[in-house]
């Protein structure tokens, strides 16, 4: 597959002005995101890496710099373009899950393809797929509140999947699990973007998602300290164990 | 991958309006929520909130019986006074109602006015409250929403419909209330005469009028909240722990 840029950061500064004093979060980031790649955000909290994850996926703006996804300028973009981008474009996993508490799974996983305006029974229809995808046949009309947490986190990356998007970011996805859960949506994660050719960004500092990455970039105080390829990984967790 | 860059671009002749390339997709609107949907979530966000519904949809039932009760027993002494009976005349004096020879019609004093509009007042701020409450209870849920792609529209559609919804069943609740205890006290204080001379169209006037009193109180008690919850940006909303 021809390597094309899906995401492209340049000199990304963000401050936040909290009044007295303003802090940088981000000082000058420069990123190229690679379609389909795997890829991991690794740095200590308060890095900023939560922060730059934020500017990828249009949630926030940054204070001087460019985000390019798909070589769109998204600072550009009105907010219905950018209601666009997130409900097309964009699939988001959270690391509290951030279902829908009012609706059932199939709902939360539908919901995203009735704002891209599908019919109801198309969005049924692929829903249910999407929950056998991740492994939830036959719990679809359970409410959030009556699964564990690794299923809920199961219904999230089935609804990030919903429209297809070109990317999926992940932030801390398995911040709120424990070990076994979070390797299996670490590896369904991975699963599904090599079977779906879906770029996936995750934000973490958890060292289970190094085995699966690609590409692994760690942030330190704002910058980008290094990108590691995974030929280079494997020596270095290799080394670890 | 190709279809993708394709859906993708800004036209710059155009102004702002952008144009998408849908070449041969189903995909033939942009963003949208159906009304039927939206009307949907916004049941189904009252069924599971049944409580906090109640006590919000609470004020206003009061508030609206209230109303109505005046309403209604002005309707009754108005019947009564119609009657053309001569005792009713002394019943309406006694049951303090200011009925000068010669006057036909009996208007609110003043001080019921002044007291429902302060009832309803009162009312107006309580749903505010409740409404602003419920806002911040689920500011994770609408900023999961947008994350997902919905547009302000979307969220201040949810919370006036469900507004709506309370406020035409909090309204009729009250308005029944109200008739209904108004018919009881008339009873006591004009006695089973006013049973001959029901005032039907008078109480059903009033009634029609109470819900739509309620339900406007409960649509204006939302607008506030559900701007505030419609403008807030998801990032926010993420920030914000639970």
């Amino acid at each position: 597959m021809a390597e094309k840029t899906i995401v492209r950061v340049s000199e990304v500064t963000k401050n936040f002005d909290l009044g007295k004093i303003v802090v940088e979060v981000l000082k000058g980031i420069d990123l190229e995101i690679e379609e389909g790649k795997y890829l991991s955000i690794m740095g200590p909290s308060g890095s900023g890496k939560s922060t730059l994850f934020n500017m990828i996926g249009g949630l926030d703006k940054p204070t001087s710099g460019k985000v390019f996804i798909d070589e769109v300028d998204i600072a550009q973009l009105d907010a219905y373009e950018l209601a666009w981008l997130r409900c097309r474009k964009i699939g988001y996993i959270f690391q509290t899950f951030n279902l829908i508490p009012v609706m059932t799974a199939l709902e939360n996983v539908t919901l995203p393809m009735t704002f891209a305006g599908m019919s109801n029974d198309d969005a049924v229809e692929q829903g249910m797929t999407l929950l056998k995808q991740v492994g939830l046949d036959g719990r679809h009309s359970h409410k959030p509140t009556e699964l564990s947490g690794g299923q809920q986190q199961r219904v999230a990356v089935a609804r990030a999947l919903a429209n297809s998007p070109a990317i999926v970011l992940a932030d801390e996805p398995t911040g709120n699990l424990d070990l076994k859960t979070g390797e299996d949506i670490i590896d369904l994660l991975k699963e599904l973007s090599s079977e779906r050719k879906v770029t996936v960004i995750s934000a973490t500092h958890d060292y289970k998602m190094l085995n699966v990455s690609d590409q692994v970039i760690w942030i330190r105080d704002g910058r980008v300290e290094k990108i590691q390829e995974r030929s280079e990984l494997e020596i270095r967790t290799g080394g670890l164990e | 991958m190709e279809i993708v860059s394709k859906y993708f671009f800004r036209s710059e002749d155009s102004g702002d309006q952008i144009i998408f390339s849908i070449a041969g997709s189903k995909m033939s609107r942009l963003i949208a929520l159906p009304f039927r949907k939206s009307l949907e979530i916004a049941y189904q966000s009252i069924r599971v909130r049944f409580f906090r519904s109640l006590v919000t949809t609470t004020s206003l039932v009061l508030a609206v019986a209230f109303l109505c009760y005046m309403r209604s027993s002005n309707d009754f002494a108005q019947a009564l006074l119609n009657s053309g009976d001569i005792n009713s005349y002394q019943i309406l004096v006694k049951a303090g109602y200011d009925v000068s020879s010669g006057t036909d019609v009996i208007a609110a004093s003043a001080k019921q006015r002044w007291i429902v509009t302060l009832s309803l007042l009162v009312c107006i701020v309580g749903i505010i409250n409740a409404q602003l409450m419920s806002v911040t209870e689920r500011f994770r849920e609408i900023g999961t929403m947008k994350c997902l792609g919905a547009l302000d529209r979307f969220i201040v559609r949810l919370f006036v419909l469900e507004a709506l919804m309370q406020g035409l069943a909090g309204s009729c609740g009250g308005a029944i209330l109200g008739v209904v205890s108004a018919t009881i006290s008339s009873t006591f204080t004009f006695g089973t005469s006013i049973f001959s001379s029901f005032p039907w169209v008078g109480l059903c006037y009033s009634m029609l009028l109470s819900i739509i009193v309620g339900t406007s109180l409960s649509l204006i008690g939302v607008i506030y909240p559900a701007i505030l919850a419609a403008r807030m940006q998801p990032v926010e909303a993420m920030r914000l722990e639970q």
